[in-house]
């Protein structure tokens, strides 16, 4: 039977983690996001799973804490927002370079800065470019409903496990903060099915020791590191995502991810009543990115446009992927406003290359 | 004459730990570093608890701990081994969790890492190893650095006024209600090698207890970043280094004790 449940963004994390079989999550109080670490204290976790629970002293105590969990093979993740994943980054840039797999959730407000607590977008490129030092990519979800928000739990798990690479969940204080319906996953045993031959959990007798570092001293060995890295971050394009809504006779397409593609559902919405062939390609990851399909899609319609909370950073990934095909326009707002579907609309119309 | 024939079984007083790896330690001929590695190594064994414990290797000269340990082992940011640490032993509290840090390390740049840890009373062990410099990146003032003494930053001597004076983060923690054995120990002689091994079992007893955070700080010298000798980097270390910090238990079974 299903279990439903009335709940914020947040409160979806927390609850599907617990559910996901989590072991381990650290995190320190950010708004928007702290009814994550909330939700988990209040609901005792470690009565109803054993998973621990650990308020840190700082966002750069709670990465390395996650560090440290997830080099023994553990399910752990933190949460936090901007200015507290910015605080992460050199944490994460070690979980990178000593390939280890964790969540890390980004329920990102206006910057730079202390910035605003509002919504924005503004962190798409420090969570698909890297973000810390060093050439690495992060696993990149974003979920555009609270439905998602839970159900990336365990995919991000599924992934950061697979390629032993910390995956990242970009939402906003929008997506965070509203309240909907949500089927909660069943509930998973606490016990790793993933591969544990790598983990430091002490030496046995039947092994070497397990070592968990992003230290090579040797260049040579550091070079084959990074090959064998960009390599992995090369194969990950076959787990992207992404969601086509009316796009199979657009002749313009809208390219949003996250709060924004729920704002453009309602343009595609608009704009084809008065008769104007608009589509949404909606990236659930936006790390792999779907190059491919939006190149695919640049042979088919006449412009796009994409529509981000930013003052255009996903966009640059898509004129990449156009490669000059078609106009790629950019819409955004910035500073924590949220535009409505009529700004966008009107920005369409403006750009709209349709067939009039 | 051929080794096998001087080395006579009745002969053998003493043997490469078991627990230290082949490798040729990357410490500088004197420094004490060797020393504390092979006595935690040697207590590790002793208690037969390789297959449980899980060291964490910070950033300076000990960055290669995990080179010479024969341990599972995670290599931590700078500063952060004690958040490291705490991550692991959450999710595994029977394993043996101990970090391995140097004063920059460990005093300066994780000073929250190591408070808090040391606050909520994480039941690991931290080794700490106070050269009073900077030894790795080539000689830097450090917060233990002496009042007075050169460094590659404070070339005229430190200067208690415009760089704030050296500062004692073992009294300091001492003083936290989650810290159960603090001592101050040095393994420069035979006499206080004896010691300080000791304390290392210690610490380790009082982690397989869970009776919380066990604190050793080794003295310990940089002849190298001292531009000393190693002989007169230990005499210089006697007269300068053990008056401002003094050798001895400070906290035992979570009771504060007079140094003595």
């Amino acid at each position: 039977m299903k279990e439903l449940a009335l709940m914020k963004g947040n409160e979806a994390i927390a609850e599907a983690a617990i559910r996901a079989g989590v072991d381990g999550y650290f995190g320190y109080p950010i708004t928007p996001q702290s009814e994550v670490m909330e939700y988990l204290m209040l609901q005792k976790p470690e009565e109803r799973t054993g998973m621990v629970v650990l308020q840190a002293e700082s966002e750069v105590a709670s990465i390395n804490m996650v560090y440290g969990a997830a080099g023994t093979g553990k399910k752990v993740m933190t949460s936090s927002s901007s200015p507290g994943i910015s605080l992460m980054q050199e944490g994460i840039s070690y979980i990178a370079g000593a390939e280890l797999p964790c969540l890390i959730v980004n329920v990102v407000r206006g910057g730079p800065g202390l910035g605003t607590i509002q919504p924005s977008q503004a962190d798409y490129f420090q969570s698909t470019k890297g973000g810390g030092h060093g050439d690495y990519r992060l696993i990149v979800l974003a979920p555009a409903s609270v439905q998602e928000m839970a159900d990336f739990v365990d995919l991000s798990f599924e992934l950061a496990f697979k390629y032993r690479n910390p995956a990242l969940i970009l939402t906003d204080g929008l997506i965070g903060q509203m309240m909907e319906k949500v089927e909660l996953p069943p509930q998973k045993e606490r016990v790793s099915e993933f591969d544990q031959s790598w983990v430091t959990t002490g030496k046995t007798k039947d092994r070497e020791r397990n070592i968990i570092t992003s230290l090579n001293l040797d260049s040579d060995k550091q070079y084959e590191h990074n090959l064998k890295l960009q390599a992995k971050y090369k194969s990950m394009e076959q787990d992207v995502m992404f969601e086509k809504i009316e796009c199979d006779d657009a002749d313009f397409l809208l390219l949003a991810y996250g709060s924004s593609a729920r704002i453009c559902q309602k343009v595609v919405e608009v704009s084809r009543s008065r008769g104007k062939k608009v589509g949404l390609l909606r990236p659930q990851t936006l790390f792999p990115f779907p190059t491919q399909e939006i190149a695919r899609m640049a042979r088919r319609v006449k412009g796009m446009m994409s529509v981000e909370l930013s003052a255009g950073q996903m966009v640059e990934d898509v004129k990449l992927a156009v490669n000059g095909r078609v106009p790629v326009y950019h819409y955004g707002m910035l500073g924590g406003k949220i535009h409505s579907p009529d700004d966008v609309l009107q920005a369409v119309e403006e750009k709209y290359i349709g067939g009039y | 004459m051929e080794l096998n024939k001087i080395i006579k079984p009745e002969n053998l007083v003493y043997k490469r730990t078991p627990l230290m790896t082949d490798a040729n330690l990357s410490y500088c001929p004197g420094c004490g570093h060797g020393t504390v590695h092979r006595l935690i190594m040697e207590v590790v064994e002793e208690m037969g608890i390789q297959e449980d414990t899980i060291a964490i290797a910070p950033v300076g000269c000990s960055v290669l701990a995990y080179d010479f340990m024969d341990v599972d082992c995670a290599q931590a940011a700078h500063g952060r081994a004690p958040a490291v640490a705490t991550g692991i032993k959450r999710l595994w509290p029977d394993k043996f969790v101990f970090t391995y840090q140097g004063d920059g390390d460990l005093a300066a740049i994780g000073t929250a890492e190591t408070i808090h840890a040391c606050n909520r009373g994480e039941n690991i062990t931290i080794f700490f190893v106070n050269n009073g410099i900077y030894g790795m990146t080539g000689g830097q003032m450090a917060p233990t650095t002496l009042e007075g003494m050169k460094s590659s930053t404070s070339p005229y001597g430190r200067n208690n006024e415009t760089m704030g004076p050296p500062y004692k983060i073992t009294e300091l923690i001492a003083q936290l209600q989650g810290t159960y054995y603090v001592t101050r120990q040095a393994v420069h002689k035979p006499g206080p090698v004896r010691k300080a091994k000791k304390a290392i079992r210690k610490a380790l007893e009082v982690q397989r207890d869970k009776k919380g955070i066990s604190f050793i700080e080794f003295v310990s010298n940089c002849n190298s970043g001292w531009k000393m000798t190693p002989n007169d980097s230990n005499i210089w270390m006697e007269e300068n280094m053990f008056p401002f910090y003094p050798m001895g238990d400070i906290k035992v079974d979570g009771e504060l004790v007079k140094s003595p």
